[in-house]
């Protein structure tokens, strides 16, 4: 496998009143797993439907329905979890998770807490070229996702929708490797974008397909190294867990405010709470979620309606061998095979569709070029339009058509821009275009010259200073393009240019 | 000629394929029989409608050639199952005017096998109960007195509406849920056969659950070969039920030979209680000696973690209770208390648990929370499961010897009178189960058998415990006890 070198980044400092503190986070990634149907039940996942439309009789909790496993949901976390180079449990068990609230109608929700189908894994997190972290995941497990309590449609009665309820999550889970609020933003983009990949999960969290709880403690500069040294939590600060996280720019305004509340608290002589804390966005400052009265103990147990999931090495074998190439080694392949820069690498693999697009574009051209008009003048006109790549109007034959002109000589760069607007707004043939409208670059040096000497003859004063300062032949240049619709060949003027000043 | 209710299946399927008989005819009678029998209270939802629609059919089928065995057959239904359209309400108020969508598995292969179904049964609340005292519908009675004594026995529990509807010939058979005891018990008390299948082998889809390792639904019947009849028709897989068993349903009437010569019948030492009425004693004695006198070879067995039985289960079945009856909450369906002005969400759930559960199902759900809380649940609920284990490879140890069934009885006594248990220690009437919770705990097959009667006129039945997933072989034994035992006393009328 390819890989980029990299080193790692140094963890984010906050001064204190007295010292200096680092940051611990560890996040927990609930993550919809991507699926027609429910982890439980046949109902469909379809978002935004009527409320309770998807809803089958085990969703809702009557009395005497019983859930069986999706084995498609299964196959989704097998995917991830071979996806994050994790190690796949081929025995699996599912528990209870009790707790009363509306939008759970079984009054628990069906977890993995003691045998997960996924264990250890890690993913490499870019922090910028040249740049990552390696981040150890601890698990991944499945479980059903709860409804969604309305309480904004009546001033006396709140409404309860179950369409969501039951649908397959992965809950995936950090070690708390991560050393700052950037980290973990960058750690969430780089799981989103390993799940769309495997299109396991598709990543958006404005619907809440994918929302984290971040765990967040503080500790002197050394202490996490002897954790690193001794795998010993003792050696670090008491954690707090901000919930239900659906924003990257949330997750660091959130870190950042924990991190410091914590530190007031421990220069003060106080001690931090383990609790669970909610961001509020408006404030911009994270609070306690219940009090320990209130703290649920949520009784698990192995759920008997479910026997234990066992799966095959052959079945896992099969999904492995399906696994699409993933960002890191497509990354390091596009570097590689292209020439082109990590930075660049690193946008057009975004996406695996943008990934796709351009490889079209590239094959069998100049790498760099492809990545230059790719990224600056495609991706740049889709933003306009706010559109991503599988809606661009101009197809990756399109665009190669237009960067071969340009190879050709056929057309400057100047005209390939106009070029590739035409073909964007209007489509068709790039070379077709160049031929019925006269765009073809001329690379007569006959006319170019007849040119030249027009515009000498013309400007007697500027053909002295430009003798005198070289630099001005630009001028010439200009003028000589101007004079041609900018059609003439740039590198042909040029040198006709130069010649005819300094005879 | 016997009265039609009064018919066993055998003996009603041969009739109805002679021609000799209708369907609606029984189920006529069946329902003339509920209707006079509203005292002993065993129905608590009649559908003569649907049954006699149903009969039709069946007697269409009948008619046309094609009649499986339970084809026309009048059946009771517990209240545990979800009858689609009719009230299903585990015979708690919390599920008051509950009517499902959906018809349970068991009661569809039922129906499919043109059974009729003549309404709902009633049971212990939950199926929580050993005496049938705590139902919202009020006590079972049952059909058998204490010679002239008038005082109202207990049917047992949590079958109990079962047990005493096919005991006074309100039906054919009935079908019934055991989970730690739930069919053999009552079917003891009443006098009638009682088979807990092997776990898995009858779909629990659509049944409420209690506690859903060890529920499992069987069939209450008036003859073994009754009982091998009537779970042909209700076993089977059901991919909807992750626990339900993807095996063959043998025929198991079939295996009704009667011989038994060179079986290996164990008799466990452990299931010697102290302070067992002598009657017991004797009953079991006698069974031995049937067994041995019908050819088989008899053995002293040991299973050693029998005493650890009764307090596993009450640890393992109320957690799986406290949590399978979470979803009781006012919100979806069922019962909902009303609320007073500033009550939350918190104040709907616990008003509404309060009014629509009883007594007994609080205290188990209580009992299940405790067990499974944080700091107590390795020294409750995971050395229960502990016991559990130990108890199942008891029994298949002894299976490994050779063993081919085990003789028990069946209840630590004869039926009680209603009320009699009421201010005892609830772990006095937790005791009823001794002999039958081990089979739960271990998921085997048991049957009841009616084998005698008591001083007082009362019947007394024997268990057999089978191989998982040999029923066909358990039913033969008991059959072959039921031979010998040659029991055929019935309550005398008195309703």
């Amino acid at each position: 496998m390819l890989d980029l070198s990299f080193e790692t980044p140094k963890p984010k400092v906050i001064q204190g009143a007295a010292q200096d503190w680092e940051l611990v986070i560890g996040l927990e990634v609930h993550a919809q797993v991507s699926s027609n149907a429910k982890l439980f039940s046949g109902a469909s996942t379809t978002f935004g439907a009527e409320p309770n439309s998807n809803v089958a009789f085990v969703d809702a909790a009557m009395p005497g329905m019983l859930p069986v496993i999706n084995e498609f949901c299964v196959a989704q976390a097998v995917r991830t979890g071979l996806g994050l180079n994790a190690e796949i449990n081929l025995m699996s068990a599912f528990d209870r998770k009790n707790y009363f609230y509306p939008d759970l109608p079984q009054g628990y929700q069906i977890s993995q807490l003691y045998h997960p189908i996924v264990g250890e894994g890690e993913i490499l997190v870019d922090m910028g070229p040249g740049v990552a972290r390696r981040v150890r995941i601890e698990r991944i497990h499945l479980e059903q996702d709860a409804g969604k309590s309305i309480h904004d449609m009546d001033p006396h009665m709140s409404f309860v929708d179950l369409n969501r309820t039951g649908v397959a999550l992965m809950e995936i889970v950090s070690r708390p490797d991560i050393r700052g609020p950037e980290e973990a933003a960058a750690y969430v983009v780089k799981l989103r974008q390993i799940l769309r990949y495997l299109g396991t999960c598709d990543g958006n969290m404005q619907n809440g397909s994918l929302r984290a709880d971040v765990n967040v403690s503080i500790c002197e500069p050394g202490a996490y190294e002897r954790y690193q040294e001794t795998q010993d939590f003792s050696h670090l600060g008491t954690r707090c867990e901000i919930k239900n996280m659906n924003s990257m720019r949330f997750i660091q305004a959130a870190i950042e405010y924990e991190a410091r509340r914590q530190i007031k608290i421990v220069e003060g002589g106080g001690k931090v709470d383990q609790e669970t804390r909610l961001y509020d966005p408006d404030k911009g400052e994270t609070r306690s979620m219940r009090s320990k009265e209130e703290a649920h103990d949520y009784r698990y147990f192995p759920c008997p309606d479910l026997l234990p999931l066992e799966i095959e090495q052959a079945w896992v074998d099969d999904i492995a061998a399906s696994l699409p190439e993933l960002p890191d080694e497509k990354k390091a392949r596009f570097v590689t095979d292209f020439g082109i820069t990590e930075y660049d690498a690193s946008v057009l693999t975004a996406e695996a569709e943008n990934a796709a697009f351009f490889e079209e574009v590239a094959r069998g051209r100049d790498g760099k070029m492809a990545a230059n008009w790719v990224i600056n003048e495609l991706f740049g006109r889709l933003k306009k339009e706010d559109h991503d790549i599988t809606e661009s109007p101009m197809s990756a034959a399109q665009l190669g058509g237009i960067l071969d002109l340009i190879a050709k000589g056929d057309i400057s760069g100047k005209i390939a821009k106009d070029l590739f607007e035409i073909v964007y707004t209007e489509g068709g043939d790039p070379a077709g275009i160049v031929e019925a409208r006269g765009m073809k670059q001329v690379t007569d040096t006959g006319a170019i010259e007849a040119a030249v000497d027009q515009i000498i003859a013309d400007n007697p004063a500027q053909v002295e200073k430009a003798k005198e300062n070289p630099k001005l032949a630009g001028w010439f240049v200009g003028q000589v393009m101007k004079a041609t619709g900018g059609k003439a060949n740039p590198k042909a003027v040029n040198e006709i240019v130069a010649k005819k000043l300094s005879s | 000629m016997t009265d039609l209710n009064a018919l066993t299946i055998a003996e009603a399927r041969d009739l109805l394929r002679k021609g000799e008989t209708t369907s609606v005819a029984l189920t006529e009678a069946c329902l003339g029989a509920i209707e006079g029998a509203g005292v002993l209270n065993a129905f608590v939802h009649n559908t003569p409608e649907l049954a006699l629609e149903q009969a039709r059919a069946a007697d269409a089928r009948l008619a046309g050639g094609d009649a499986p065995a339970m084809c026309g057959i009048p059946l009771g239904i517990k209240d545990l199952f979800c009858t689609k359209g009719v009230p299903s309400q585990a015979a708690s108020a919390i599920l008051n005017g509950f009517k499902p969508e959906y018809e349970s598995t068991v009661t569809q292969n039922l129906f499919d096998a043109g059974a009729v179904m003549l309404g709902k049964l009633n049971m212990d609340e939950f199926a929580m109960g050993s005496s049938n005292e705590t139902s919202t519908y009020g006590n079972v009675v049952n059909p058998w007195r204490r010679g002239n004594d008038e005082t109202p026995l207990t049917p047992g529990g949590s079958s109990g509406g079962s047990a005493s509807a096919v005991a006074a010939d309100l039906c054919l058979a009935a079908t019934g849920t055991d989970t730690g005891g739930s069919i053999r018990q009552p079917a003891a008390f009443v006098g009638i056969t009682g088979l807990k299948p092997t776990y898995g082998r009858c779909s629990r889809w659509g049944i409420v659950a209690f506690a859903s390792s060890l529920d499992q639904a069987g069939p209450m019947t008036k003859t073994v070969r009754d009982a091998a009849i009537m779970l042909g028709a209700m076993a089977g897989h059901d991919p909807m039920d992750s626990t339900s068993a993807d095996l063959p349903v043998p025929d198991f009437e079939a295996m009704l030979t009667g011989d038994i010569r060179g079986k290996t019948i164990g008799i466990p030492k452990e299931y010697r209680m102290d302070g067992m009425p002598d009657e017991i004693e004797t009953l079991w004695a006698e069974g031995r000696a049937m067994l041995e006198d019908a050819g088989a070879k008899i053995v002293d067995i040991s299973l050693p973690h029998t005493k650890y039985a009764l307090p596993a289960y009450y640890v393992i079945a109320p957690a799986e209770a406290s949590s399978n009856l979470a979803r009781y909450d006012g919100v979806r369906y069922g019962h909902r208390a009303k609320l007073s002005q500033g009550d939350g969400i918190t104040e709907m759930y616990e008003k509404t648990r309060a009014e629509g559960f009883g007594a007994e199902v609080k205290r188990r759900v209580m009992i299940g929370t405790y067990v499974l809380s944080a700091g107590f649940y390795d020294a409750y609920y995971n050395r229960a499961r502990r016991v559990r284990a130990l108890i199942k490879r008891d029994f298949d140890e002894v299976f490994a010897q050779g063993v081919d069934a085990i003789l028990t009885p069946a209840t630590p006594s004869a039926a009680f009178g209603l009320g009699e248990m009421t201010d005892a220690d609830p772990v006095q009437m937790y005791l009823n189960d001794v002999f039958t919770v081990t089979v739960n705990l271990a998921g085997l097959p048991g049957i009841a058998v009616p084998t005698g009667l008591d001083r007082q006129g009362l019947p007394l039945g024997l268990q057999l415990i089978g191989r998982p997933w040999e029923e066909g072989d358990l039913l033969n034994t008991a059959y072959a006890l039921e031979a010998a035992a040659g029991f055929v006393s019935k309550p005398a009328k008195w309703w």
